[in-house]
């Protein structure tokens, strides 16, 4: 693979529930160590799109390439194994409410990537090290907060080393005061190198993290660029009205 | 071997024969139409008693009477971990003997609808308890008694609570009419048997079969209906 | 009143029939350790078939359960029993049992399995196959785990069912518990056998009853 080739692309990407039409042919691409951010109105189709990235929805046509290799082609074993590659983080954590924190981490470890329990239990030390949360290791998910419930799930995700990271509304669902401290772990995890594409209505950290911003609209991407150029001086006539709708 | 007559059965001939003989069906079809209509009248009366004395028992219950309470629990308990047919057997065979003597179907419709009651009492009090006490406080706040709460205000809310597991429920027990062919009840079932006996034809039990099927199987899948529609309150 | 003690609670009568009752119930419990295991893992299996995405298998399995719902344990005992003998195929009474069981209880698992498997949200679902979890994988240590203890008291209450349901094997002289009661009642004309075994049953299933109680409490809380 030549190093300039794009960590995920996002290539003619249709999606049709029936008549209703989600996604009218979406390309997008995320280079290694990006974080792409994606805005717009919601029902424009953008967490739908993050959806298709691993096939948790099934595009109706298009293809959604990881590091060079088509995910949309394949076995069901090819899947599985492609989505250890992607971590994704939901906007209602869906952690597993019968196993401990640390239970949550090892589970794909050991039955998905067949880790030795030893090796996953360290892993899983580590990564909840870095979200800050070692010390809940043995907690139930039910005992914690909703933003260290989130910060768990992207412990979960990290844990299986993925090439890209996809976030659905990882905030949404947060208090307002819990939602820094989430942010501040995505942050943290752009700085290590991490190839991220998040869905979410936290303008002020797309400005401060997100080296690109797309605007969706309607089920296709209407405008894209930096975040200077998109909430400084957006071009689209629409991307300017959803900016001043949600800035008030 | 010897050379057949008549040309032999193919299996398939051979499995309608004895299971969907012709001529038995006709033969029995009457005898085992009066024994719906008993499994059916039974079964009624079973669901009709054992509901109204299964709400009736809860209700009692609502006043948190400590002997009442006790003897209620009582009878649910026993009503829920005894086999109806040993009672059946008891009731039967053992009460002659002290001079009480009741017909088949009697026995049959008293320990079916006790054993429903007890089931329906346990329901009905969990439809109870799962009413917010606002409920009953605001009842009586806006100056109804204890009696006018409980019918016009808690009890709507507990049977619609209870509908489903209660239909589920009945259903159960009201099968349990089969076990009248063990005391000569002559339901479906042992009009079937007794004609399996004389026609030497496994037919019979195919249309009992059949027979129950056409009395159950709407209410099972009105059950499954019910069921779907009470599920938006597990979300 | 002296004639109800003789006729109900003739301790002599209950005492010679007592190791009749006992090998009895020692059939009752193997009765029951062969029919609650095919039970629970055929409901389970036909509760995943009802939920197949692929019709195919979804609807005759539903239909299955229906029937086997709809029909009395007892019709198809007998039918099993006395009707299949005419097609050639003889059972013993304890195969045939488990037969018309194994079809009744496995219709009546998987009713209460699915409703557990339905209770678990899609994130659930969503969560586990993301991070590359297979579906079997998903269902056995995400989605069964918490189901199971979504129904647990209905699981038990079933399986309390089960166990009564054992009386009726009686009717095709299964010599279990209830048989050998009734066996005892017509040697000595007298019911206090019936009342002996309907205290053994109480004596054994009254602790679950009151068990399902408590769960339901717990889950409800």
């Amino acid at each position: 693979m030549s190093p300039n080739r794009p960590m995920l692309e996002i290539v003619a990407l249709e999606k049709r529930y029936g008549d209703n039409v989600v996604l009218r042919g979406v390309d997008l691409r995320v280079a290694r160590g990006e974080l792409v951010f994606v805005i717009g109105p919601s029902g424009s189709g953008k967490s739908t799109m993050l959806r298709c990235c691993n096939r948790l929805e099934e595009p109706t046509a298009g293809d959604v390439l990881l590091a060079g290799r088509n995910i949309c082609t394949g076995s069901s074993r090819d899947l599985d194994r492609l989505r250890l590659e992607i971590g994704m983080v939901f906007q209602n954590f869906n952690l597993y409410p019968h196993m401990t924190v640390v239970g949550n981490v090892m589970l794909a470890q050991r039955k998905a990537l067949k880790r030795p329990a030893a090796e996953a239990k360290a892993k899983s030390m580590e990564m909840l090290q870095l979200v800050g949360l070692a010390h809940k290791a043995e907690a139930w998910p039910a005992e914690l907060s909703g933003g260290q419930q989130q910060r768990v799930a992207i412990a979960r995700a990290l844990a299986l080393d993925p090439k890209v990271m996809l976030f659905d509304e990882p905030t949404s669902a947060l208090d307002p005061e819990l939602v820094g401290s989430v942010l501040k772990v995505m942050k943290d995890l752009k700085d290590a190198g991490m190839t991220m594409l998040v869905v979410s209505h936290e303008m002020g950290f797309a400005r401060e993290a997100a080296d690109r911003v797309v605007f969706m609209d309607g089920g296709v991407v209407v405008e894209e660029g930096s975040p200077d150029e998109i909430f400084g001086a957006p071009k689209a006539e629409r991307t300017r009205a959803f900016l001043s709708r949600v800035s008030g | 071997m010897a050379t057949p007559v008549a040309a032999p059965l193919s299996g398939l001939d051979r499995f309608l024969d004895t299971f969907f003989n012709p001529t038995v069906i006709v033969r029995y079809l009457p005898d085992l139409a009066s024994g719906t209509l008993v499994t059916i009248g039974i079964g009624a009366a079973t669901i009709v008693a054992g509901i109204a004395l299964g709400l009736f028992l809860a209700c009692l219950r609502v006043r948190r009477i400590r002997l009442f309470d006790l003897l209620i629990v009582a009878w649910a308990d026993v009503g829920r971990a005894l086999p109806p047919l040993v009672v059946i057997l008891i009731f039967y065979f053992g009460l002659p003997s002290v001079g009480i003597r009741l017909s088949g179907p009697m026995v049959l419709f008293l320990v079916l609808s006790g054993t429903l009651s007890a089931f329906a009492e346990e329901i009905f009090w969990a439809g109870f308890t799962a009413i917010d006490k606002g409920q009953w406080e605001a009842g009586r706040a806006t100056g109804l008694g204890f009696t006018t709460t409980l019918l016009h205000i808690a009890l709507p809310q507990a049977v619609r609570l209870a509908l489903p597991p209660l239909v589920n429920r009945a259903l159960a027990i009201t099968k349990m009419t089969a076990l009248g062919s063990v005391i000569g009840v002559s339901e479906i079932l042992s009009a079937a048997t007794t004609a399996q006996s004389f026609s030497a034809s496994a037919t019979p039990l195919t249309m009992a079969a059949i027979a129950y099927l056409i009395v159950f199987l709407p209410f099972v899948v009105l059950a499954r209906l019910l069921e779907r529609r009470f599920a938006w309150k597990k979300a | 009143m002296q004639t109800v003690l003789d006729q109900f609670l003739n301790f002599e009568i209950m005492a010679k029939a007592l190791p009749l009752l006992m090998a009895g119930l020692l059939v009752s419990a193997e009765l029951c350790a062969a029919v609650i295991p095919l039970g629970l893992v055929g409901g389970l299996l036909l509760a995943l078939a009802t939920l197949s995405k692929r019709r195919a298998i979804a609807w005759p399995s539903l239909v299955f359960v229906e029937i086997f719902r709809a029909l009395p344990p007892l019709v198809l005992l007998i039918f099993v029993y006395s009707g299949l003998p005419f097609a050639g195929v003889r059972l013993t009474p304890f195969a045939a049992v488990v037969i018309a069981f194994m079809l009744n209880n496995s219709a009546y698992f998987a009713e209460v399995y699915r409703a557990g498997i339905q209770s678990i949200g899609r994130g659930q679902w969503e969560a586990a196959r993301s991070t590359g979890l297979s579906q079997v994988q998903t269902l056995a240590w995400v989605v069964l785990p918490q189901a199971v203890r979504n129904v647990l008291p209905d699981l038990l209450s079933n399986t309390i069912e089960v166990v009564k349901l054992t009386s009726i094997a009686s009717v095709v002289s299964l010599g279990e518990l209830l048989y050998a009661a009734g066996m005892a009642r017509s040697l000595t004309y007298n019911a206090s056998p019936l009342v002996l075994a309907a205290t053994i049953y109480l004596v054994l299933l009254w602790p679950l009853v009151r068990l399902v109680g408590r769960f339901q409490r717990r889950l409800a809380a």
